[in-house]
C-alpha cells in the first residue's frame, strides 16, 4: 500500500537533545569569555597561539585518524577543537609556534589517539600535551609575558613561592597582590587561566545547559580553600590566603574545565566527588610544599589514573538495594 | 511535588496533538483478527471454529492457565479462520478471523450509559469476574488483571494505586478516559480496592495535566478513600516501580514485587474496563487507542474493537503519508511495528506515526563516558557497562551489575549523546541473564 | 670509580636476592599438577574455542586425561587424527567421529527474498529477531547481520554482501559449533563433510505453509513433500512444511534436487548435469 519500506527499530524511537557535538560547542562557547580577556590582556598573540592549537590538535586528530587508525574521520564531535582550545588555553601567550605544534602532537597523537581515540584515553590530552611542554620547555612555558596592568612577568603564585622561599612573610606577600584586580584578569600566567570572572561566566553556561555537573569544579574548589584555609590559619605567615589560591594559577581552569573532561573523569557522583577532593588536595600539596609553583595539572593527571578503580569500586545509588543488614 | 527517587529524563510529551479528540467510537471493521496471545502468560485456547457465529461479549477462547486470560469475541459474525496469522511483528500467531454481521451483543451484557455505582459482590467474586471478563493491565504490559489482585499468602496489600501518569510522550488515551469516563474510573478503583481489601486509594497523575488532576480531584470529594496525588513530571513515571516510588515513598526491592512494599498498581485503562466488567458485565472487547504523530491529519482517541486492523485506524486519521514508522505504544516503550494490518489488542495503548525524517536514528560514535546515561537510569544502574559486557557475552558480571534491574525504560539510549543502541544490547543481556537465573532457581 | 662499583655490587646483589626469593616461592607454592595435561594440551589445536563443550582447551585437557572413558569427548577442530594421537598417548579409546562442516540452510538472497522493510537498531542477529521477524516476508530465515561472522573464531564465515547471506569456507571451518549457537534463527546446521566439499541440503528452514513461504521467498520450502517421494533411500522427512534431509542417510543421488519446484533443495560440489536444461531452478549450484 505504501511503496516506502517502514522502519523497524527497538525502543526507544525518540532521542533527547543530547549529543556529543552540541555539548562539545557548549564548552566551546562557554571558553569565549575567557578567550575575549585573554586578547585584552595579552594582545592579539593569545588569539594566535589558541587557534594556531586548535588547527594542529585537528589537523593531528585528522592525519592519524585517516592514516595510522584507517577509521572515519572524528572531527565532526568537535572534541579535537575542544582539545586544542584548552590546549591553548594552558600556554603563555608568547610562546613559540613550534612548541604549540609539539604539544598537539603529543596531546591528540599520544595523550589521545594511542588509545584508540575519544573516550578511550586515560589522561586529559591537553594536560599531556602541556605537562610535556612544562617538563621538556620549562623556560618557554613558564616565562610569562608583561600582562597589561600586572605586576611583573611571573605568574602571582611562582611570585609568591618565591618570596616566601626568600623568607618574607606571606603577610607581606599578600598585601602586594590585589585579589580584585587578579580576578578580572590583572595577573600574569598562562592565556585561560587569566580571568577567573570570565571562566566562571563559562561554568554558569555550562551548568545552565547541563553539559556538566557541579560535583567535580565544587569539590576541587571546596577542597583547596577548605585545605589552604587549615593551613593559613596554622601559620599565617609562611601560607598564603585560601582566596589568592583560588583566584590565582589554574585552579578556576582546571577545575570547570580540564578536570570536567567527560573522558577522564568517573561516571558517578560519588566518584566525581572523590575524584574532585583529591584532585583539590593533591593540587595543594604541591602548592604548598612541592618544587612547582601550581600543581593543577600534576593533580589532575594523578587522579585521572585514578578513575578506572573509582568506577569499579565506587557504583552509583541504586533503586530498591536492600538496606545494610545490620 | 512528588516524584521518583532517582534518574528519569524530560521528553518533551507531544500530547497536544491528540488531547483535545474526544473519545470517538471507531467503525467496526468489516473483518476482525483476534490473537490468543494478548497478554503476558499462557496463550489461550480457541474454543470456536471455522465456520461457527459468535457475538460479541462470546468467550471464544479459554484462559491456558492461570497466568492467562480468555478471550471474548469483539463482533458478532461467523469464524472463517482459526490458525496462524503474522503479528504486528511478523511473527506468526495463533489467531481466530470473524468476518462482521451487524453488532449483536451477547444478552448478559448491559450496554446501558447508566451508572451502576454498587454491587454486593465478594472480593473473591470480584476477582473471578474480572478473570472471566478477560482483563489484563492496558497500560501496554498486558499482564493479567486476576493474577495481580491474587495477593500471595503471607502477603497484604496496603494501597491501590491507580497509574494515571502516562508519562509516554505522544500518548492520550488515559487522559481522555479520566476526563470523560472520571466517575465510571473512580468506581473501578473502588472495586479493585474491595477486590484486594485495601482502604486507600491513590491516583498519581503528572502535573502535565492539570485540568484532569483538577476534575478527579473534584469528583473524589464523593469518595473519601481516594487521593489524587499530583506529580512532577518526570519520564518513567509511569513505570510501576517508580509510581509506587513516588507516590507511597517506598522503593520495591531489588528482585521483588509491588506487593512487597504493600502496593498494587492498575492503569486507568484496566480500571475503567474492571467497572465495565463488574458493574456492566461487558467483557474486554474494546479499548481507547490514541492514533497520532508530528505529521498526522488528524490525530484521535477511538474506541476501537479489539482485532481491528491497525491500517484501519491509520487511514481513518489521515493515512500513511510520509510515515516512515509506525509504532504500536508509546515512542519510548512501544514497538515497531512491521506488518500494519495486524490487529488492535488489548496492549495497544496508541499507534504513533513517526514521520521519515524523524524514523531513522542517527549514526552511532563511541562512548565518551559522559555518564549521562548512568545519570538518567532510573534504577541506578550503568547502562554503558551493561552494554559492554553484553557484547562481551559476559553475564556473570552482568548479574552482579544487577541487570535484571533494568526495566527497558530506554532513558539510556534516549539521553545518549553518542546515539549508542544501549537498550538494544542491554534488552539482550537481560533476557539471557532473567533465563540463567530461572534455570538456576528450576535446578534448585 | 668507587661509586660505579658500588652500584654494581649493589644491584648485582639485589638482582641475586630477588631471583633467590622468587625460586624458594616458586618452589613452596608449586602445584601437583598431572604432567600429561601440559602434554595433552600441546597436542591439541589451542584454538580455545569450546567445540568440545569445555571453556578451553586446558580444559578439555584435563577432561582427557583424568576420565577414564574418553568416548564422549572429541575435538572438532582437531578432528580424528588429533584424537587418535592423543588417546594412543593416553593408551585410551578415542571416539570416532566424521568430520562435519557448518551448512548455512537458508536461501534468501536480496533477489529471492524482497526486503519489506528496514531494520535499524543495534546490527546484531539477536537483537533484531528478538524485536520482531526480520526484514523480509520470511519470519524464519537468515536475518543477515553477521552474528554467526562474528563468532566464529577461524574466519570460515563472512557474509556476502551480494547476496546478504553468510558463506562457510569449508577450507576454514571446524565444526565447533559456535555458529549454531550464536544464530537466534537456528539457520545453520553441522552437516557430515563429504569429500570434495560435496553435499546435498534443504537450505530452508521456513515452517510456514507453503503459500505463506513461497510469497516471502522464492526458493522457500513449501513442505510438497515430492522429494520425500522421489528418495530411495528414505533420508527426507516432512514436518511442519518443512522438509529435512538426514545426512546419516542420505547417499547423495541428486534425485530430490531436480524434483524439488522451489529450488530449496541445493547441491554442492558436483560435476556438472548431462541433463541440466531440464531443470532450470538448480542452476543455484556452483
Amino acid at each position: 500500500m505504501n511503496s516506502q519500506k517502514l522502519v523497524i527499530s527497538p525502543a526507544p524511537h525518540i532521542h533527547g537533545s543530547n549529543d556529543t557535538r552540541r555539548m562539545m560547542g557548549d564548552v566551546l562557547i562557554a571558553l569565549v569569555p575567557a578567550l575575549i580577556v585573554a586578547a585584552l590582556v595579552y594582545g592579539l598573540q593569545s588569539i594566535v597561539v589558541t587557534a594556531f592549537s586548535v588547527a594542529s590538535c585537528v589537523l593531528v586528530e585528522w592525519f592519524v585518524q585517516k592514516f595510522m587508525l584507517k577509521g572515519p574521520s572524528t572531527l565532526g564531535n568537535l572534541s579535537a577543537v575542544v582539545t586544542g582550545v584548552l590546549l591553548g588555553f594552558n600556554l603563555p601567550a608568547n610562546i613559540p609556534l613550534g612548541l604549540v605544534a609539539i604539544a598537539a602532537v603529543v596531546a591528540i597523537g599520544i595523550g589521545k589517539m594511542t588509545y584508540g581515540g575519544l573516550g578511550k584515553n586515560l589522561f586529559n590530552p591537553a594536560l599531556v600535551g602541556r605537562v610535556f611542554l612544562l617538563v621538556a620547555f620549562p623556560v618557554a612555558m613558564t616565562s610569562f609575558p608583561e600582562a597589561a596592568g600586572a605586576v611583573s612577568g611571573a605568574t602571582p603564585l611562582a611570585m609568591a613561592k618565591e618570596a616566601i622561599k626568600a623568607g618574607v612573610p606571606a603577610v607581606e606577600v599578600m598585601q602586594s597582590v590585589d585579589l580584585g584586580a587578579m580576578s578580572l584578569g590583572m595577573k600574569s600566567g598562562s592565556l585561560g587561566e587569566v580571568s577567573v570572572v570570565a571562566l566562571l561566566l563559562g561554568f554558569v553556561w555550562l551548568l545552565v545547559r547541563r553539559v556538566i555537573s557541579w560535583h567535580i569544579p565544587m569539590c576541587v574548589l571546596g577542597s583547596m580553600a577548605l585545605f589552604s584555609t587549615i593551613a593559613w590559619v596554622c601559620n599565617p605567615a609562611e601560607f598564603m590566603s585560601p582566596m589568592f589560591h583560588l583566584l590565582s594559577g589554574g585552579a578556576v581552569l582546571g577545575a570547570v574545565y580540564m578536570a570536567t573532561d567527560y573522558v577522564t573523569s568517573p561516571m558517578t557522583k560519588k566518584g566525581m566527588v572523590i575524584y574532585g577532593v583529591g584532585i583539590g588536595v593533591i593540587t595543594m600539596l604541591i602548592r604548598l610544599w612541592g618544587p612547582y609553583p601550581e600543581g593543577m595539572s600534576f593533580a589532575i593527571l594523578i587522579m585521572n589514573s585514578v578513575v578506572p578503580l573509582i568506577d569499579k569500586y565506587v557504583r552509583p545509588k541504586r533503586f530498591g538495594a536492600p538496606k545494610r543488614v545490620k | 511535588m512528588k516524584t521518583f527517587p532517582i534518574g528519569g529524563i524530560h521528553p518533551s510529551d507531544f500530547k497536544e496533538y491528540s488531547k483535545g479528540a474526544a473519545i470517538e467510537q471507531f467503525p467496526i471493521p468489516a473483518v476482525v483478527n483476534i490473537p490468543l496471545a494478548q497478554h503476558i502468560g499462557a496463550p489461550a485456547v480457541a474454543c470456536v471454529a471455522k465456520g461457527d457465529r459468535v457475538v460479541v461479549g462470546q468467550v471464544i477462547a479459554t484462559a491456558g492457565g492461570f497466568v492467562s486470560s480468555p478471550i471474548h469475541s469483539s463482533v458478532s459474525g461467523t469464524v472463517t479462520a482459526v490458525g496462524p496469522m503474522a503479528d504486528a511483528q511478523g511473527n506468526m500467531k495463533p489467531t481466530v478471523t470473524i468476518a462482521v454481521e451487524g453488532d449483536e451483543w451477547d444478552e448478559s451484557v448491559d450496554r446501558s450509559q447508566t451508572i451502576v455505582k454498587s454491587s454486593n459482590l465478594s472480593p473473591k467474586d470480584i476477582v473471578a469476574k474480572i478473570s472471566q471478563m478477560g482483563i489484563v493491565g492496558m497500560g501496554g504490559a498486558t499482564f493479567p488483571t486476576h493474577v495481580k489482585l491474587s495477593i500471595p499468602d503471607g502477603k497484604k496489600a496496603e494501597c491501590l494505586i491507580i497509574n494515571a501518569v502516562e508519562c509516554e510522550p505522544y500518548l492520550t488515551a488515559d487522559y481522555r478516559v479520566m476526563m470523560e469516563q472520571g466517575e465510571r474510573l473512580l468506581l473501578g478503583a473502588r472495586i479493585l480496592a474491595k477486590a484486594i481489601g485495601v482502604e486507600k486509594i491513590y491516583v498519581g497523575i503528572e502535573n502535565n495535566k492539570p485540568d484532569a488532576i483538577a476534575y478527579l480531584e473534584k469528583l473524589a470529594c464523593a469518595y473519601l478513600e481516594v487521593e489524587i496525588v499530583p506529580l512532577k513530571m518526570r519520564y518513567p513515571q509511569g513505570g510501576e516501580k517508580q509510581l509506587i516510588a513516588a507516590v507511597t515513598g517506598r522503593q520495591v526491592p531489588s528482585g521483588g514485587l509491588p506487593i512487597d512494599v504493600g502496593a498494587v498498581v492498575q492503569n486507568v485503562g484496566t480500571a475503567l474496563a474492571v467497572y465495565e466488567a463488574v458493574m456492566k458485565n461487558k467483557p474486554l472487547v474494546e479499548r481507547v487507542v490514541t492514533v497520532t504523530g508530528p505529521k498526522l491529519a488528524s490525530p484521535k482517541n477511538l474506541l476501537v474493537r479489539i482485532g481491528t486492523p491497525m491500517s484501519a485506524l491509520i487511514d481513518y486519521c489521515g493515512g500513511m503519508e510520509g510515515v516512515g514508522k509506525v509504532i504500536a505504544g508509546g515512542p519510548m516503550m512501544g514497538r515497531a511495528v512491521s506488518n500494519i494490518d495486524a490487529p488492535v489488542t488489548k496492549g495497544t495503548s496508541g499507534v504513533l506515526l513517526m514521520p521519515t525524517e524523524e524514523s531513522l536514528r542517527e549514526k552511532e560514535g563511541e562512548c565518551i563516558r559522559c555518564a549521562k546515561c548512568v545519570d538518567a537510569c532510573p534504577m541506578g544502574l550503568e547502562p554503558y557497562i551493561l552494554n559492554i559486557l553484553t557484547q562481551k557475552h559476559d553475564y556473570d558480571e552482568l548479574e552482579r551489575h544487577w541487570i535484571a534491574d533494568c526495566i527497558e525504560c530506554g532513558c539510556c539510549t534516549f539521553s545518549c549523546p553518542s546515539y549508542l543502541p544501549l537498550l538494544d544490547w542491554v534488552r539482550i543481556g537481560k533476557a539471557e541473564v532473567m533465563k540463567r537465573i530461572r534455570e538456576r532457581n528450576a535446578k534448585k | 670509580m668507587g661509586n660505579l662499583v658500588t652500584t654494581i655490587l649493589v644491584v648485582s646483589g639485589l638482582a641475586a636476592l630477588l631471583a633467590l626469593l622468587l625460586f624458594l616461592v616458586a618452589k613452596k607454592f608449586k602445584v601437583e599438577e598431572d604432567p600429561r595435561i601440559d602434554d595433552v594440551e600441546r597436542m591439541l589445536p589451542g584454538a580455545n574455542c569450546g567445540g568440545c563443550g569445555f571453556a578451553g582447551c586446558r580444559g578439555m585437557s584435563e577432561a582427557l586425561v583424568k576420565q577414564d572413558d574418553i568416548a564422549s569427548l572429541y575435538c572438532p577442530v582437531g578432528g580424528a587424527e588429533c584424537m587418535k594421537k592423543i588417546a594412543s598417548y593416553l593408551g585410551k579409546e578415542a571416539a570416532e567421529r566424521e568430520p562435519m562442516v557448518a551448512v548455512v540452510r537458508c536461501g534468501g538472497s536480496c533477489e529471492n527474498r524482497p526486503r519489506v522493510n528496514r531494520f535499524d537498531g543495534a546490527q546484531s542477529c539477536v537483537v533484531a529477531s528478538s524485536l520482531y521477524a526480520g526484514e523480509t516476508g520470511c519470519s524464519f530465515g537468515c536475518l543477515g547481520l553477521g552474528d554467526c561472522a562474528a563468532v566464529c573464531d577461524f574466519g570460515a564465515l563472512s557474509i556476502n554482501p551480494a547476496t546478504g547471506l553468510p558463506e562457510v569456507d569449508e577450507e576454514k571451518c571446524t565444526a565447533c559449533g559456535a555458529c549454531v549457537k550464536a544464530c537466534p534463527k537456528r539457520v545453520i546446521e553441522l552437516r557430515k563433510k563429504a569429500p570434495k566439499g560435496r553435499k546435498i541440503y534443504v537450505s530452508c528452514v521456513n515452517k510456514d505453509k507453503g503459500a505463506v513461504a513461497r510469497k516471502a521467498c522464492k526458493v522457500a520450502c513449501i513442505g510438497c513433500g515430492k522429494c520425500a517421494k522421489v528418495c530411495p533411500f528414505e533420508a527426507i522427512t516432512v514436518e511442519n512444511n518443512l522438509a529435512y534431509i538426514d545426512f546419516t542417510k542420505c547417499k547423495m543421488c541428486r534425485k530430490c534436487v531436480a524434483e524439488c519446484p522451489t529450488g530449496a533443495i541445493v547441491e554442492f560440489g558436483f560435476p556438472p548435469r548431462k541433463v541440466a536444461t531440464e531443470e532450470p531452478q538448480t542452476a543455484k549450484t556452483e
